[in-house]
Parts: structure tokens; sequence; C-alpha cells
């Protein structure tokens, strides 16, 4: 089976270090885990993973091949969920859910996967309400329906459970053990309980560089 | 294909939902080349002499006022982001997005452009070879506005910075369009004036595209 694998990976934002010789390795079906205090790179990890960053050094490959090589093939196996829920105001819920799930291409069976993703989060009694008018909760539930409308492979969630009940972060989880159960492979940065099963811990706490040496005195 | 209609599907929906943006630069266009006639005076040739340029020169700024918009909501909302990482090319994208300001902004433009020439007593000929100048000519506004709004777009107060960095660039637009209409008018052939405008689209058919695709990449981050 491929592997999504991080070597030596160093990110370097506004020319400063986040962290530096980070290794990882995700197997399909399995589950890494971000930790580490805010600040550490949770998030910069997460966008270098996607492609939206560039990495300062270190390579991220997927089957052996780096995804520099073919960035809208890896575009295409990812769903990259930020801390922006990009819904629009003035489209209603399943206007919102249906662009994105067309624009990733599942054409035939649309219908039936948007009610299907719309019930699994539990807006389908929301699904002609404006986006204006959602709760960031429901928005954010909304934003997380878009990763089970159109399947992709590798799912990068950056705090994916901030805003949600109790109730909703129990959807969220069932969702990924079954995106999981299918093959698929999940990247969480968290700081609430979620429960991930047997996840692969990667705590980005130690990874920090050594200060510079004009900083220690 | 299929996700570059879906894109301008979504943009004209969003233009069609959030009607007063569009009405804005329409609005503006009319009103501002209204005022001239009342500073200048009734003098009909005058007037028929100088419509061409201030015509020309109103559209620009009607379609330099909607420019902010157009890729500043899908960043603020995080679906430029999502626009980046789907199966489309950015550059695709781009186009689309461009395609649906010109649809909403540039095409109501045109529409407007015979209740000012009658306002600035212009002929029927010259009425339409303006029309066809602003056909080439607005898309040219949009594109290469798009540039423009693409590079600003993680600046703190990129909407001032726009103008600064489009108006130069709409100079060649403007003297064909404006060299079009004056060629009209004074019977000349109109044709050269308007293959030159077309040759200055495509040129920022291609280019467009690209930069402002490598601009959004950059501004993302």
């Amino acid at each position: 089976m491929a592997l999504f694998e991080g070597r030596s990976l160093h990110c370097r934002r506004g020319g400063r270090d986040v962290f530096a010789a980070l290794d990882f390795a995700l197997p399909a079906g399995g589950a890494l885990l971000l930790t580490g205090p805010n600040g550490s790179g949770k998030s910069s990890l997460l966008r270098l993973m996607a492609g939206l960053l560039k990495p300062a050094g270190g390579a991220l490959l997927w089957d052996g091949r780096p995804i520099a090589e073919a960035p809208e093939e890896h575009a295409r196996r990812l769903h990259y969920l930020g801390h922006l829920d990009a819904v629009k105001p003035v489209l209603s819920v399943t206007e919102n859910l249906q662009f994105w799930a067309a624009l990733r291409g599942t054409t035939k069976a649309l219908g039936g996967s948007l009610d299907a993703a719309l019930e699994r989060f539990a807006l389908t009694d929301l699904a002609a309400v404006p986006g204006r008018l959602l709760s960031s909760g429901q928005r954010r539930r909304l934003a997380l329906a878009r990763l089970v409308a159109a399947p992709a492979e590798l799912w990068l969630l950056d705090e994916p459970s901030v805003g949600l009940d109790h109730a909703s972060v129990g959807r969220l989880a069932a969702a990924i053990a079954e995106h999981r159960a299918s093959g698929g492979r999940v990247v969480v940065a968290t700081h609430t309980a979620l429960d991930l099963g047997d996840p692969i811990p990667l705590s980005l706490d130690s990874l920090a560089p050594p200060p510079l040496p004009e900083m220690v005195w | 294909m299929k996700g570059f209609l879906l894109v301008i599907g979504r943009d004209l929906r969003l233009a069609l939902r959030q009607r007063a943006d569009a009405w804005l630069a329409v609005l503006f266009f009319v009103l501002t080349a209204a005022l001239f006639p009342f500073g200048i005076g009734p003098e009909p040739n005058l007037l028929a002499r100088i419509a061409p340029g201030i015509i020309w020169v109103v559209a620009l700024l009607a379609v330099l006022l909607s420019l902010e918009r157009l890729f500043l909501a899908d960043f603020e909302d995080g679906s430029l982001e999502q626009l980046l990482l789907s199966p489309l090319p950015l550059e695709a994208a781009v186009l689309a997005k461009v395609l649906a300001h010109w649809l909403t902004t540039g095409l109501p433009l045109i529409a407007a452009a015979p209740l000012l020439a009658v306002l600035f007593h212009m002929d029927l000929a010259g009425l339409g070879v303006l029309m066809l100048a602003m056909l080439l000519g607005t898309p040219i506004l949009s594109l290469v506005g798009a540039v423009g709004a693409a590079l600003t777009l993680g600046a703190r107060r990129g909407g001032v910075l726009i103008p600064l960095l489009v108006l130069p660039l709409y100079i060649p637009a403007l003297i064909f369009g404006v060299g079009a209409v004056d060629a009209a008018l004074q019977g000349f052939a109109a044709r050269p004036h308007l293959l030159l405008l077309a040759a200055v689209l495509l040129v920022m058919l291609v280019i467009t595209p690209l930069a402002s695709a490598a601009a959004l990449r950059q501004a993302l981050e």
C-alpha cells in the first residue's frame, strides 16, 4: 500500500523557524494526531501536507514520489479543512455543498451523496437555510459535510471540532472511523478530546529548532 | 471544462443574490458621465467631440470600483484555499472568475452606453463603434484588473493600491478604444483600432490567468 510520509521536514515562516527535522509516516487507514502548544506549527504542517506551503527543507512523499512533482494530482486526493469554513452567506446549505462536491467531479450519484452528507452531520433540516443565518457550529458542520460529499483519500483537519456540540463531535469521530475503515487516512490537529481510535501521535513540542546563535546569551 | 462552468455559475449566482454590487458600477458609470454635460454646458459640438474620451475614462473608473471584490470575498472566507486545492487548475478558476466579473460589470456598462450616446449627441455610427470597442475593451479592463486585485490580496488597504497598479496598465485599452470611436466620428476607418484592441485582449487572456494564479498562490502561503 502507498505510504504518505514526510522526511526531515523544515518549515520557516516569516523568517522564523517553526520546526525542523520532522519525520512522519502515515499508512493507508492510519490516523496521525498532531499535538503541541499554540504556535508549535500544527497548522503550518497541515498546510505543508496540503501543498499550500512549500517546505524550506526536506520532502513530502506519496508512495515514494515527491508531491511537489504533481501538485494537482496530490490536491485531487486530499480534503483540507482549515480554520475557515468556505461557506458563502448568500447560498443555501445545499447550494454551498453542491458546488464543492460537483467541483470534485462526483457527477452521477450526486443527489444521493449530498443528502447522505447532510444527514451525516444533521444538516437535513437546514438544507434550504442561507449560509449567513448559520451559527458557527452549523457552518463548521457544513464544512465537515464537504469531506463526506466527495470522496478523497487523505483528510487534513485543522481543529475540526472547534465550535461543535457534543453530539456533532461524536458524528465527526464516526465519519473519521468509517473513512479509515475504507482505507482512507486522516491527519488531525486538535486540542479537544476527539476519539480517533488508535492514532499515531506526533508531538511538535520537541521539534522546535535550537534558538538562533544571536539569541543565546 | 465542467469545473470552469461551475465556477462561472457560482459567481453569477452570487452576483445575482447581491445585486447592489452590480448596480453600483452601472449607476456610477451613468451618473458620473452625466455630470459632464452639466459641467461643460450643452454645446452639442463640444460634447460630441469629447464624448468618446469621457465615456471610456468613466467606464474604466466604474470597473475599478468593482475590482476589490473580485478575489477578496473568496480569500476571506476560505473559498480561495479550497479552489486552489480543487481538481480545477487555479489558472482556469481565475479565468472563470474574470469572465463572471465581466458578465456582471462590463456587459451592463455596454448596455448603458446608448443612454450616454444620447446625452452626448453622439451619432449612430459612433455609437455602433463605441459599443463594439467596449465589447473588446471592457474584458481587457476585467483581465488587467484581476492581476491587480490578485497582487494586492494579502496587503493592508489593498483596495487603495489597486488603482495605482492598474490605471497605468489601462492606457493601451483607453487609447485604442477612444481612437476607434474618434475615427468613426470623423469618417475614418475604425477597423485598425479595433484590431489593436483585439490584440491587447488576446495578450491579456494569456497573461492574466498565469500572473493572477501565481499572485494568488503567493497570497495563500
